[in-house]
């Protein structure tokens, strides 16, 4: 095994794990960092990817890639925070109703 | 060990797994079946790179490669910062008594720090020319200062809320747009930068990118600085 399949293996394993938390997780702080930590995956595939032509200096394609989906993430988790919050301010509480029942008692919140 | 209160229930705990192991299979496959020692389109970029006008090639793909990337993402900043101001409410009360409160240590420290990290700023947006550096990671750290100066009570409160600092966000967004327009006007195509006229117009941009973002992380910040209390007394009275 390559140090390139190390790493997007591990980036992919990072994605499915942040994947996970988001649909398992109701906190909704949860599920933005799950968010975080399966957008960091990506990147680690990608700065992986890179890694793989010949010679000293990597693609600098993917690079760039990564570099605009950091600031893309950084925007989507700020505007995700301010959701949550919201979410909060209004209803009491930042967890979605997993359980199935008591979904009428929070409906007119 | 679970703790039930916070997760879901076991059969859709199970499901989502075997679902995500299926997605960690098949990614694992994927990324295996990547080659190796294939140029991609490295060559493509090197041989391009004279005509940039930078000599970093990742600077040379954000901005004038693959420009409309960064375009767009300048613009998903925007919209985040639009949509983050608009669920703000009353924060302009709220940053003089984060001043009253500031720590008289972190303060000191702010008076020093902060004119650094503006040099360490315009240090990252020269070096982004041919090193690693630029824009994104100069705007981000005058971000950094400005949030430290509104938390240790330096900022001029005014400014932080005001009118001026709305304007600076989406600068960097018009200047952009501009210059790619007028780039397809004077060249047939969007973000075609006239022969000889890359450098200047990459740099350019770049300065106003960084006044941009940096511009845009403190109100991304300084907008959720309302606390939650407030926040819905505020709410009731616009009911």
């Amino acid at each position: 095994m390559s140090q390139v399949d190390l790493y997007t293996l591990a980036g992919s394993t990072l994605f499915v794990i942040g994947l996970y938390a988001i649909i398992v997780r109701p906190h909704l702080l949860h599920k933005i960092i799950a968010l975080n930590v399966s957008s960091a995956g990506i990147f680690f595939v990608f700065v992986g990817i890179a890694r793989r032509v010949p010679g000293p200096v990597p693609d600098p394609v993917p690079h760039a890639m990564v570099l605009t989906g950091i600031v893309v993430t950084v925007s989507a988790t700020a505007y995700a925070l301010a959701l949550a919050k919201r979410v909060y301010t209004v209803t009491g509480s930042a967890e979605l109703d997993v359980s199935g029942a008591g979904r009428e008692s929070q409906a007119d919140g | 060990m679970a703790d039930t209160a916070s997760t879901s229930t076991v059969p859709v705990r199970v499901a989502s797994f075997a679902l995500c192991a299926g997605v960690g299979v098949f990614l694992a496959r994927a990324v295996l079946a990547i080659p190796e020692d294939e140029p991609g389109v490295a060559p493509l970029v090197e041989a391009a790179l004279p005509y940039s006008g930078v000599k970093n090639p990742v600077t040379a793909v954000l901005l004038n490669f693959r420009g409309y990337d960064t375009l767009l993402e300048i613009a998903v900043l925007v919209l985040a910062t639009i949509g983050v101001l608009s669920l703000a409410v009353g924060r302009a009360e709220v940053l003089p008594r984060v001043a009253e409160r500031a720590d008289p240590v972190l303060s000191a420290l702010a008076r020093f720090l902060a004119p650094v990290m503006v040099l360490i700023s315009g240090y990252l947006l020269w070096v982004g020319e041919f090193g690693p550096g630029g824009a994104f990671q100069a705007g981000s750290v005058i971000g950094a200062a400005g949030v430290l100066l509104a938390l240790s009570g330096h900022a001029r409160l005014s400014w932080m809320s005001g009118f001026a600092l709305r304007v600076m966000t989406g600068v960097g967004f018009v200047v952009f747009l501009g210059t790619a327009i007028g780039s397809m006007l004077a060249s047939g195509m969007l973000l075609e930068y006239p022969p000889g006229m890359a450098k200047d117009l990459i740099v350019v941009i770049e300065v106003w990118l960084t006044l941009s973002i940096g511009a845009i992380l403190i109100s991304l910040f300084l907008a959720s600085a309302t606390p939650v209390e407030e926040l819905r007394g505020r709410m009731e009275e616009h009911r």
